[in-house]
């Protein structure tokens, strides 16, 4: 018997995926844009340098990669945290979509406002 | 002297699980299940449990203690202070009667996975030797120290929510198959579907409440990667097998 034809083993790419890039480069970037930048610790780069790191194409897929890996992995996170909670695996024909479809979307924002 | 707050079932005779209280001696040597034999021998014959070795090895004896589900053998009385101590059957399963639960549903579940040695092309009997080297030994070890306890299924929500699931100690099963270097069975139609690895997420409970240590979680999100590369492979024009 073949196994049944099932998206999980890609999402669940997109999900570990994600959850590596979350765990490696999200606190740094959060760390220097979010935090240690708006308070002054740093010195905020100029916005012309800013648009000048992201000039490079590498630059962009790799910022557009990082922001919608992580999208996924909340995606999945969330879709399970709420099947489980809500005791309701019946949920998912709605959950799955509105939360794939929700990151999806956001990796569509993140590539126009990249690009 | 400690108070044990024990779930009875008699069919029959009670319409649904109730509590009743027995004194048992505290002693510092006594685990849970010394307190249950206690009951058994001197105070109410009529109490029903399952075990066997009193060491940890035979996994029999898991019951629910104060909601967590435990090896009765290895808890110790004096673990629960003042107590009382609650000891209901373990959850997940069909109770038969007091603490005795039906195991039909996991035993099925472990020997669907083809856990044994699979060979290409040998005949039985088979007589040819194949040594193995530390590492390679090391690499399933871990998963061969399972008894069969199943207080990871009693762990596991995916398993109370989706009785279908295949569960932690079968998939960690597999793998230790899968891991052995004298292994060549292809357990992946077995395992990459919806009710074997993709149903796990990754709550991570059966490891915490593993007795043995075998980490059937790790064992789970490991053969998730296996399967994810391979379901991609076969995706590609080329790499179909």
């Amino acid at each position: 018997m073949r196994a049944r034809r099932t998206p999980e083993p890609y999402l669940w790419l997109l999900f570990s995926g994600g959850g590596v890039v979350a765990a490696l480069l999200l606190p740094v970037l959060v760390l220097i844009f979010g935090v240690l930048a708006p308070l002054g610790v740093i010195e905020p780069p100029p916005a012309a340098r800013v648009r000048a790191l992201l000039d490079p194409l590498l630059v962009r897929l790799a910022l557009a990669a990082v922001v919608g890996l992580c999208l996924f992995h909340a995606a999945h996170r969330i879709r399970f945290t709420v099947e489980e909670m809500t005791r309701g695996g019946r949920l998912d024909v709605v959950l799955a979509p509105l939360c794939y479809g929700a990151a999806l979307t956001g990796t569509v924002i993140a590539v126009l406002v990249l690009f | 002297m400690i108070t044990l707050q024990v779930s009875r079932y008699r069919p029959g005779q009670d319409a649904e699980p109730v509590f009743q209280d027995y004194e048992v001696p505290l002693r510092s040597d006594w685990a849970v299940l010394d307190g249950l034999a206690h009951i058994k021998d001197h105070l109410d014959g009529t109490l029903s449990f399952r075990w066997s070795c009193r060491m940890g090895i035979c996994g029999s004896c898991g019951m629910t203690v104060n909601g967590e589900p435990r090896l009765t053998c290895g808890t110790f009385l004096t673990d629960y202070g003042e107590g009382p101590i609650r000891v209901e059957p373990l959850r997940g399963f069909p109770v038969i009667r007091d603490l005795v639960v039906d195991i039909d549903d996991v035993l099925a579940k472990l020997a669907h996975v083809k856990p044994w040695l699979i060979r290409e092309g040998e005949e039985l009997p088979l007589t040819a030797e194949y040594t193995q080297t530390p590492a390679q030994l090391e690499a399933y070890k871990q998963y061969s120290m399972c008894i069969n306890c199943m207080l990871c299924y009693s762990a596991c929500p995916v398993y109370a929510l989706e009785p279908d699931f295949l569960g932690p100690a079968a998939i960690a099963l597999a793998q230790r198959y899968n891991l052995d270097s004298r292994d060549q069975g292809d357990r992946f139609d077995l395992l990459a579907t919806d009710e074997g690895v993709w149903g796990c997420t990754f709550v991570g409970e059966c490891t915490s409440a593993c007795p043995k240590h075998v980490d059937p979680a790790e064992a789970i999100q490991r053969y998730k990667l296996t399967a994810a590369l391979t379901s991609v492979r076969n995706l590609l024009p080329w790499g179909r097998s």
